[in-house]
């Protein structure tokens, strides 16, 4: 088998592996910055619980619309956003912190869904739900992806800066009249954006995948957050490329190997990385000053 | 014109018509926590161009008060009057910064944020605030650290960043939180400096302080609280040996079964 044949072939042939890859890529450059942010924030389990939050959503989309990746998404981006809302107001107005209320949203939310799904669908249903369809991807979900994409690129180029400011000194911006909180809230959207568009393709358990693991990769290699978005954004797209290359000649479901392929990106980066272990075991000489 | 600071003070300042901005008025301030007051039935004001120590015990409601005059707590009882001062014009330097140290920011970015009100969220950095930038670096003693990130830098060396931050907000009031816990003595100095030169060039200076030495060497007004207000005025008719004791006397914790505060004049006597 040349290597034609082994890397090109598969997405020459068949087209809803050419739909798959280009949704990881675009997954790739929306989710990675995000994921970076989460990660800078220390809300990287937020991102975990807000995907779980999607899951309701989408069950109700497919209650009305039957398996329809569009009402999914949008029952999955109102039941976002209204546990991402709903835990903001909570952890102003209450003593409960952040994480405490997203999970209690999300754990309602969760079981909510499952529930919902249970009713009327099979656990096959169940399934894709929760661990995607990435190989199911048509074209109008692929349209989707992109738009979530763009528009997830574009915000961030706006509001990057109170977003930086706001994880970095939130004093600071309090103390200059900056609205930290909608800023805030504004990201929070962006992150159930994504976790909408990962979650037709891998399910709302693994969708936010490829925004942590790129990020605690990229936060391994570099020191600049403009560049943990490049590496992180990179990283998703080439583990999108080697996890469906592996799925198809293996023929494993193609989620969970794009997710384990950046698993494995991330181990290697555990050992490699400048901070990483092998640096540790083999430390250079210090220098003079 | 003189300007007496305080209703508690036994003295007045000295203090000329020159200056043209109004007073920071504080009348009969209370700030309560769960309705337990931390600073109580406080008036005064600071003088434009005054520079003040806010000293007292620990929970005597100095950080309470600064946070107050930051807009940052709700007030109980009482009125600020900023004067006609918005918060465009305090420059702010908490305690206890909720700053993330290993953020990956450069020395440069974080000085240049202190450029907001030109810059604001959207518009670009601009030659001149650069430039400013790389002034207040060297006027703290960094220079050439542009390029640094700041999870490099120690302690004291990120508070000089934050003094040089402060210094390109140019705020007509300085309100600083203890700027010297735990940073050493030549630091300490370098940037007292620092604010003994916005002094001069007749800002308004308000710090909390621990350090009754540094007080009485480079404040020339002083406010002793202790929950209560104790005195406010020039710094050598408060610092006194009687008034340090009625402030160390003050109990630290709460009453629990204490009642509804009906007079309050009574109290600030």
């Amino acid at each position: 088998m040349s290597l034609h044949e082994f890397l090109i072939a598969p997405f020459v042939e068949y087209g809803f592996m050419r739909r798959a890859l280009v949704a990881c890529f675009c997954l790739g450059l929306g989710s990675g910055p995000v994921g970076v942010l989460l990660m800078l924030r220390r809300m990287s389990l937020v991102g975990d619980s807000l995907s779980h939050a999607v899951l309701p959503g989408a069950a109700i989309g497919f209650l009305f619309a039957g398996f329809s990746l569009t009402a999914m998404g949008v029952g999955g981006l109102i039941a976002g956003l209204a546990v991402a809302i709903l835990s903001g107001i909570v952890s102003r107005t209450t003593s409960l912190r952040e994480d405490a209320s997203f999970a209690t949203f999300y754990l309602t939310s969760l079981a909510a869904g499952v529930l919902i799904v249970s009713l009327r669908g099979s656990s096959r249903d169940l399934l894709h739900v929760l661990f995607g369809t990435i190989l199911a991807i048509d074209a109008p979900a692929l349209y989707l992806v992109a738009s979530i994409a763009s528009l997830t690129l574009l915000i961030l180029a706006i509001v990057y800066r109170p977003l930086i400011v706001e994880c970095f000194d939130p004093g600071f911006l309090r103390a200059v009249g900056g609205h930290g909180s909608l800023h805030h809230l504004n990201f929070l959207f962006l992150v159930v954006l994504n976790l909408v568009a990962g979650f037709q393709a891998l399910g709302t358990l693994m969708a936010v995948g490829l925004m942590m693991l790129p990020a605690a990769i990229a936060r391994l290699w570099t020191h600049t957050a403009p560049a943990m978005f490049v590496v992180a954004a990179l990283t998703a797209a080439v583990a999108g490329f080697v996890g469906l290359i592996a799925s198809f000649h293996l023929g494993y479901a193609s989620g969970p190997c794009i997710i384990l392929t950046a698993s494995l990106f991330y181990g290697v980066s555990l050992l490699a990385a400048p901070s990483g272990a092998v640096r540790r075991l083999f430390p250079r000489p210090h220098l003079t000053g | 014109m003189r300007y007496c600071n305080s209703a508690l003070a036994d003295g007045c300042v000295g203090g000329f018509a020159a200056v043209t901005d109004s007073p920071i008025r504080l009348s009969d301030v209370t700030v309560a926590y769960d309705r337990h007051p931390a600073v109580h039935h406080l008036s005064g004001w600071f003088a434009p161009g005054s520079m003040t120590a806010i000293t007292g015990p620990n929970g005597a409601g100095k950080s309470t008060l600064v946070k107050a005059l930051m807009r940052q707590l709700p007030i109980a009882e009482g009125h600020i009057d900023l004067g006609g001062l918005g918060l465009r014009d305090l420059g702010y330097l908490p305690q206890a910064a909720e700053i993330d140290r290993s953020f990956p920011l450069t020395v440069a970015d974080t000085v240049m944020l202190g450029a907001w009100h030109q810059t604001g969220a959207f518009r670009g950095i601009t030659a001149g605030i650069a430039m400013k930038a790389r002034k207040a670096l060297s006027a703290v003693g960094l220079e050439g650290f542009e390029r640094r990130h700041i999870g490099s830098l120690s302690a004291g060396q990120f508070q000089r960043i934050l003094f040089a931050r402060l210094l390109l907000q140019d705020a007509k009031v300085l309100l600083l939180d203890e700027p010297f816990t735990a940073i050493d003595a030549r630091t300490t100095r370098d940037l007292m400096d620092v604010l003994l030169r916005w002094h001069r060039d007749g800002r308004t200076i308000i710090a909390v302080l621990h350090d009754f030495e540094q007080v009485r060497a480079h404040f020339p007004q002083t406010l002793l609280i202790a929950r209560e207000p104790i005195g406010w005025g020039p710094t050598a008719s408060v610092m006194t040996a009687q008034n340090l004791l009625k402030a160390r006397a003050m109990a630290e914790n709460w009453d629990e079964a204490a009642q509804v505060c009906a007079s309050p004049h009574e109290n600030a006597a």
